[in-house]
């Protein structure tokens, strides 16, 4: 006989984009209030595993088409590179630099290549858990 | 430019993060791994350079001000270790694109080769406590991946008992890390030595000495703590083993080094005497291993306990003369391991064994290879034209001069076990009356013999120019002997 999800499938539609929202709010706060890049990007990844959970492998995979594989690569490159800009100026590595801008509909607002390596890490942290979280997934 | 001492760790940091989009275009990744291999290198011996010429460098990460911010610094010791350990991997990297195998090469193989040499550079490098134990746990997750990578049996097994017993000894070292902190209330390693001067190394200080030694004793494997390594190291194929037993336990002897000059010198009769005892212990242990079996593996593995000792041993006299001696032998050794690993993995891959009485008359069909073995075996006993001499005459003769009659005795009859156990392999596998073997003429062993070669040459030469290499390793020696020229360097005093 075939289970039926529909109660889990459908509160899992609702819950995910809160979870993802809460996700972004925590990873965007990191520079003054406790979060950051790590525990955001552990959140997203719940979300993904909570879609895990309600649907299967192959589903996930259809409507989030990344290779996380990848992702991992991609959030390193963000991370290294921010720190190696800083070779550019002739500045130590790791060197951060930030400005006040007044960007047109949050006003005025403070940028901090901090961000671009928490950005990184967010990717990264994605990338590693849901790679073993599928891979395992997978494995026969 | 400031940022000359990064580019080390940072060009294979930079090639990794890129061979992880490219596993599946195998010659492109061999390519650029091979290229980058060659700028790491170019940049390291700039470095050098730098350095003996302009004094020590150091680069305050994130333009902290030096106590409070992560500082690498690179003072001649690690320059050289750095070039070492770059050209080390480069003849490694050249050997497995003709024997690792496509499978392997399509799983990550570069990049995770990358990665190691990332956490081998970066822990040579750093000046701050805990940033060397996050470039070990770089280091030992690549050595973790390139252990198991292919799924062996045997290297599933031997796998799990590495990584237990490493992680055990990482979990120790963030315990003595954090008593450190406890008492000092810093980890920048110039600002901790001066803060233990000022205090002058109470007792509670010396349990952290001799905690800093269990930690980098099962890293860098010395006597009660070396179990581990010969299952450990037997299991993965050549090229691998060569990268391992060339560089992962120096690097735990260089931490030994590094503290136990910079940081606990002042009670060097208790620290050093049981330092002394365990490098004896440790080369006794390594002479019985490498004399007792009749495996060509396990007797170069065994030959890498009996180096660790004998550098140890150099640690543990703390004279200007043992130092250089010390350093000297690492560098040496460094070479010399690695050429014999691959020379003995052409070997196993022509015979298709590892033991020796399966094996004899190589000589015959392969004499360049046979030749080349017999010049690195001289070279790893240390007779006089070669590497190994001047390093442990420097050493022999501090520890006689300072006292230490047995441990001189014993750095010297080690030796004579050296040769025996490398002489044992040559005698018996390359003399006597030709046997056929399984893959004969299918393995390319010119290919294969190039990389080794080249670091056998670096070998003879660095013996025989050792007048202008003394230049350069006393410079390191000096460092360790005068903590204050670090400390000065470091915080700008």
């Amino acid at each position: 006989m075939k289970k039926n999800d529909v109660i889990l499938q459908t509160v899992t539609n609702v819950v995910v984009f809160m979870i993802f929202l809460f996700s972004l709010q925590v990873f965007f706060s990191g520079h003054y209030h406790p979060g950051g890049g790590f525990i955001g990007g552990l959140m997203t990844s719940g979300a993904i595993v909570l879609l895990l959970l309600a649907y299967d492998i192959k589903t996930v995979s259809k409507i989030i088409p990344i290779d996380y594989k990848l992702l991992i690569g991609i959030g390193l490159f963000f991370a290294v590179a921010t720190g190696a800009g800083s070779l550019l100026f002739n500045v130590p590595f790791l060197t951060h630099a930030f400005s006040h801008f007044d960007l047109p509909i949050l006003g005025e607002t403070s940028l901090h290549t901090a961000v671009l390596f928490d950005t990184g890490v967010y990717l990264v942290v994605i990338g590693v858990t849901m790679t073993i979280i599928q891979t395992i997934g997978e494995g026969e | 430019m400031i940022n000359l001492l990064i580019l080390p760790i940072i060009i294979p940091l930079f090639t990794a993060i890129l061979l992880i989009f490219l596993t599946k275009y195998i010659v492109l990744q061999r390519w650029i791994s091979g290229l980058s291999m060659i700028g790491t290198i170019s940049a390291s011996i700039i470095l050098i350079q730098t350095v003996h010429t302009d004094g020590i460098q150091t680069l305050n990460l994130g333009s902290w001000p030096a106590p409070f911010g992560i500082t690498l610094v690179s003072d001649m010791l690690s320059a050289l270790l750095v070039a070492t350990s770059s050209i080390i991997a480069f003849c490694c990297l050249i050997y497995s694109f003709r024997s690792i195998g496509e499978g392997r090469e399509k799983f990550y193989y570069y990049s995770v080769f990358q990665f190691l040499l990332v956490g081998i550079n970066g822990a040579f490098t750093t000046g701050d406590i805990f940033n060397l134990f996050v470039f070990f746990e770089v280091m030992l997750m690549s050595s973790y991946v390139l252990m198991v990578i292919g799924g062996t049996k045997i290297q599933l097994r031997e796998s799990i008992k590495y990584i237990l017993v490493n992680v055990i000894s990482s979990a120790l070292f963030v315990i003595t890390v954090a008593y450190l902190y406890s008492v000092i209330g810093s980890l920048n390693m110039a600002d901790i030595s001066r803060k233990i001067t000022e205090i002058n190394q109470p007792g509670i200080v010396t349990v952290i000495a001799i905690l800093f030694l269990i930690v980098f004793g099962l890293k860098g494997a010395i006597f009660p703590l070396y179990f581990w390594l010969p299952g450990s190291y037997y299991a993965p194929p050549a090229p691998i083993m060569a990268l391992f037993g060339a560089l992962l336990t120096k690097v735990g002897v260089y931490s030994i080094l590094r503290t136990y000059t910079l940081f606990f010198y002042h009670d060097t009769g208790y620290t050093h005497q049981i330092l002394m005892v365990l490098a004896i212990l440790t080369i006794l242990a390594g002479i019985i291993g490498a004399i007792a079996y009749e495996d060509i593996k396990k007797i170069i593995i065994y030959n890498i306990i009996i180096a660790v000792g004998i550098i140890t041993f150099g640690i543990s006299v703390m004279t200007e003369e043992s130092l250089t001696g010390s350093v000297f032998y690492l560098i040496h050794d460094m070479l010399l391991k690695a050429a014999m690993f691959l020379l003995i993995g052409i070997i196993i891959a022509i015979t298709g064994t590892s033991r020796l009485s399966n094996i004899s008359g190589m000589i015959k069909r392969y004499p360049l290879l046979g030749w080349m073995f017999f010049l690195a075996s001289l070279s790893l006993a240390g007779i006089p034209p070669f590497s190994g001499f001047v390093g442990k005459l420097l050493l022999v003769k501090s520890g006689f001069a300072a006292g230490h009659y047995i441990g001189a005795a014993v750095v010297l009859m080690s030796s004579l076990f050296v040769l025996y156990s490398v002489m044992k392999i040559f005698i018996n596998g390359f003399w006597g009356v030709p046997k056929e073997f399984p893959n004969e003429g299918k393995v390319p062993v010119y290919m294969l013999l190039a990389p080794a070669g080249l670091l056998i040459a670096i070998g003879i030469t660095y013996g025989i120019g050792a007048e202008f290499v003394h230049s350069y390793i006393s410079q390191a020696a000096e460092v360790l002997k005068n903590p204050a020229l670090y400390i000065d360097a470091v915080l700008k005093e």
